[in-house]
């Protein structure tokens, strides 16, 4: 039979839409494979082109093409345009450097970089201006600086891009295209000017020195900007009645560099900026897109304060846009410029606010930033309204963020601690199990130190967990808190709001069923396991039942549990004895001190050392202050533990400021009586 | 910079693919699979930007077609907006021109002229022109050559 000629990539497209699965597609391309492989094998040049094509839309597909890899550097030899075409396009799709074969290329480049037809040229250019090596830029950056100072705008725009790429892979090659770059924007053709204005950004990115030698460009770069905005309609660069908006945003962000740190520079522009800023239509997509450059312009340079109120007003009213791309660049924008411009920012709050409801995730976000951003001792209640509520309702993926960043607020700008209090109440129940791990031992942190809200604390941590358990940073806090505060909730204490009626056995049974819950986590169930020891010493009617629950997980398979009850177990067997007034080896001392003198006595400290075989304990003395006059006392516990009932003997230092002096008084005591410690 | 440039239908196939950066054979089919369930579970009330990983990706539809651009941090998200519908009505230019057929069809069977158009657009990951007549150009030309 006659083997027919390889099928055309038409052909190949409408086979493999046939196929129905995708082990049918697989199949055929296998099949062309085959066929194509031979036929490179036959070295055919009539049809090599046509293969390589075929190649190129396999790849596209997800398949392996690496064999055309030399085939394609054979296109790009051949004299045919056709062929040249398909062979640099294979080479950008399927070569990179760290393919050696890709530095053959660099001969053809070299010649077709000086081919008489210019579209063989710009093919050189693009594929070298795309993948070269930092060899073949080595190697043919004479030959790219050659072009860039041609008159051919069509061939001068794409070397300006091939020298951006030289730079990028051998930046000491930079100063050789500095001359070339004299009077590029002399340049009528917009393809150029484009061009050029990015070669020339990219220089000053690189090098202070060029940053600084490219500055005197600033006039020319405003006027060029000056003309695209006030000449009339042209139509081979308009864009919805703006004349090239890309090129006005190039030259946009190339002022901006020129201008950043800069007094003289930012003056020059500061007037095209205004003009800009006031007079682009905001209508449609395309005059937005310049504007929003221009903002991102005027908040980067050191431009004077009326400009900068001007963009962010700007920037307000993008937020009241319907559309929401423009939205989710000004909150974009606005979160740049709030913290150097945090007044003009923050009479857009409200707006900003709004944006939280949203039904665009990143603009929630952005939004939700910003509003952390915007929270001052002024506005802290109504902000954290929002947010709490904000918080209620957003999508999981927010809400540990926010939950960070609603504690950082509140921490910040607590009007009171009941609030303080109260805002962590409600992140904790919101969002119980969003909270980050580190929360827990900052809270904890907070509210040892929030005294007076102690009582307060414990019978709401109390009360959230009684419903739920399952929210480990809350059951975390709420077992930590119990275990410190439990004494105060049995007792009724609370003075903050109605105090709730709870017995000691209420409060155990729900730590325990945090301990037996399997929702709990090891840690958490660590957090209950201490808090019903610690309750140990304040309750009083159930040590036996407290006892007990910790001897059973002495044998717990949770080795952190284990050890934890093994070592609480030895405190009930060795210490019990100063649990109890009626421990013969415990002598119980109580002092009094008073003053005489016509003036009271303050800061009032009372310390004690024994010998080595005794043991203290100093229970909290009943105030700080003696007043004057014999007016009143202070008076400590002492609880001493004397195993070896030896004879009792202290050394006592007090400390106190009296008439405006700091006082200290050491003396030791020797004649405790004998009953006391025999 | 532009880091990639896709065209992707509603069913997941790859219609265009232009990568800027060396992106490897396997990671770019895992690439478009996820842009393009990306940009479909997308609602009308959420913008054209996606944060996706460390960059992001702007999109526009148009019938059963996304275009879709993978940007980094120093482009102007709505400029690229723009150009991706500037490319758009290139490529409507050409083909209306060259075939009766659905332009989206077209650009199917005529990929490698695409490529063309593309290259004559975007450098590098760079625009190096806007212009509708001087990016078909040399397609013209090449059209010619083929034909002779």
């Amino acid at each position: 039979s006659v083997p027919s000629s390889p099928i055309r990539l038409r052909e190949l497209i409408r086979t493999i839409r046939t196929a129905r699965t995708q082990a049918e597609e697989r199949e055929m391309i296998q099949k062309e494979c085959a066929a194509i492989r031979s036929s490179f094998r036959e070295e055919d040049n009539t049809y090599r082109c046509r293969n390589v094509a075929k190649l190129l839309y396999m790849h596209m597909l997800g398949y392996p093409a690496h064999f055309g890899q030399l085939e394609c550097l054979k296109l790009i030899a051949s004299q045919k345009f056709t062929d040249k075409r398909i062979g640099y396009l294979g080479a950008m799709l399927l070569l990179d450097e760290r393919q050696d074969v890709h530095l053959l290329m660099t001969n053809c480049i070299k010649n077709d970089l000086n081919h008489s037809t210019q579209y063989v040229q710009g093919l050189a250019l693009c594929t070298l201006g795309c993948m070269g090596s930092s060899e073949m830029c080595r190697d043919l950056a004479g030959e790219v600086e050659k072009l860039l100072k041609t008159s051919n705008s069509y061939l001068r725009k794409k070397a300006a891009l091939c020298a951006v790429h030289v730079i990028r892979k051998v930046p000491e090659l930079m100063e050789m295209f500095l001359p070339a770059t004299k009077n590029l924007l002399n340049e009528k053709n917009h393809g150029v000017l484009h061009t050029s204005v990015v070669l020339l950004t990219e220089m000053c990115e690189r090098s202070p020195d060029m940053l600084a030698h490219f500055r005197k460009l600033v006039p020319q770069l405003v006027r060029i900007l000056k003309n695209l905005i006030m000449s009339g309609y042209s139509p081979e660069h308009d864009v919805s009645g703006i004349s090239d908006p890309f090129l006005q945003v190039r030259i946009l962000r190339l002022l901006r560099i020129l201008g950043r740190n800069d007094d003289d520079s930012s003056e020059a522009m500061n007037d095209i900026l205004a003009q800009v800023a006031t007079n682009t239509e905001t209508s449609k997509n395309v005059g937005n897109a310049i504007l929003y450059e221009t903002v991102l312009t005027i908040m980067d340079i050191k431009s004077e304060s009326g400009l900068r109120v001007l963009a962010i007003n700007i920037l307000g009213r993008f937020l009241l846009n319907n559309d929401k791309n423009i939205r989710y660049v000004a909150l974009t924008s606005l979160l740049k410029t709030v913290q150097t411009d945090h007044n003009a920012v923050q009479r857009h709050r409200s707006t900003i606010v709004d944006c939280l409801k949203d039904l665009d995730v990143s603009i929630k976000r952005r939004a939700m930033e910003l509003s952390f951003a915007l929270v001052n001792g002024n506005n802290v209640r109504g902000m954290m309204k929002e947010l709490l509520y904000f918080l209620d309702s957003c999508e999981p993926e927010f809400k540990a963020d926010c939950a960070s960043g609603i504690f950082l607020a509140a921490e910040k700008y607590a009007p009171s601690k009941r609030w303080h209090i109260d805002t962590i109440m409600r992140v904790l129940t919101t969002a119980g199990s969003y909270v980050r791990d580190d929360a827990v031992p900052n809270l904890i942190q907070l509210i040892t130190n929030s005294v007076e809200m102690h009582a307060y604390t414990v019978q709401r941590l109390y009360k959230a967990i009684l419903g739920d358990y399952s929210q480990q940073p809350l059951v975390q806090v709420a077992s930590w808190c119990i275990g410190e505060y439990g004494d105060l909730l049995v007792s009724g204490q609370c003075e903050e709001e109605e105090p709730i009626q709870v017995t000691e056995d209420e409060v155990l049974d729900i730590l325990e069923s945090v301990l037996i819950s399997n929702m709990s986590a090891s840690v958490t169930r660590g957090y209950a396991l201490t808090a019903i020891m610690k309750l140990s010493t304040r309750f009083t009617c159930t040590v036996n039942r407290i006892k007990k629950v910790v001897s059973i997980y002495g044998s717990s398979i949770d080795v952190e549990l284990q050890q934890r009850a093994v070592e609480y177990n030895a405190l009930f067997k060795k210490y019990d004895h100063m649990r109890s007034n009626t421990n013969p080896s415990v002598t119980v001392i109580t002092i009094q001190a008073s003053n005489s003198t016509e003036l009271e006595m303050t800061d009032f400290v009372f310390q004690a050392a024994v010998p080595k075989t005794f043991q203290l304990q100093l229970l909290s003395p009943s105030s700080s202050v003696i007043p004057a006059f014999n007016s009143g006392t202070i008076t400590q516990v002492i609880k001493v533990l004397n195993p070896q009932k030896q004879q009792l003997r202290m050394r006592i230092k007090l400390t106190y400021n009296h008439k405006g002096s700091a006082m200290q008084d050491l003396a030791e005591v020797n004649n405790f009586p004998p009953q006391s410690w025999q | 910079m532009i880091k990639f440039f896709l065209m992707v239908n509603k069913q997941g196939q790859t219609r265009l693919s232009r990568y800027y950066e060396h992106v490897e054979i396997h990671k770019r089919t895992v690439l478009e699979a996820e842009v393009i369930k990306n940009c479909l579970s997308r609602s009308k009330d959420e913008c054209s930007f996606v944060e996706y990983k460390d960059f992001k990706l702007v999109y526009r539809q148009y019938a059963a077609l996304f275009i879709v651009v993978g940007i980094n941090q120093t482009e102007n998200e709505m400029a690229v907006y723009e150009l991706i519908h500037n490319f758009v009505e290139v490529l409507d230019k050409y083909f209306s021109r060259v075939s009766e057929l659905d332009v989206s069809f077209s650009i199917m069977f005529n990929l490698d002229r695409v490529h063309i158009i593309l290259d004559e657009m975007v450098l590098n990951g760079c625009i190096v022109e806007t212009n509708r007549n001087r990016i078909l150009a040399p397609l013209f030309v090449l059209d010619k050559v083929a034909e002779g």
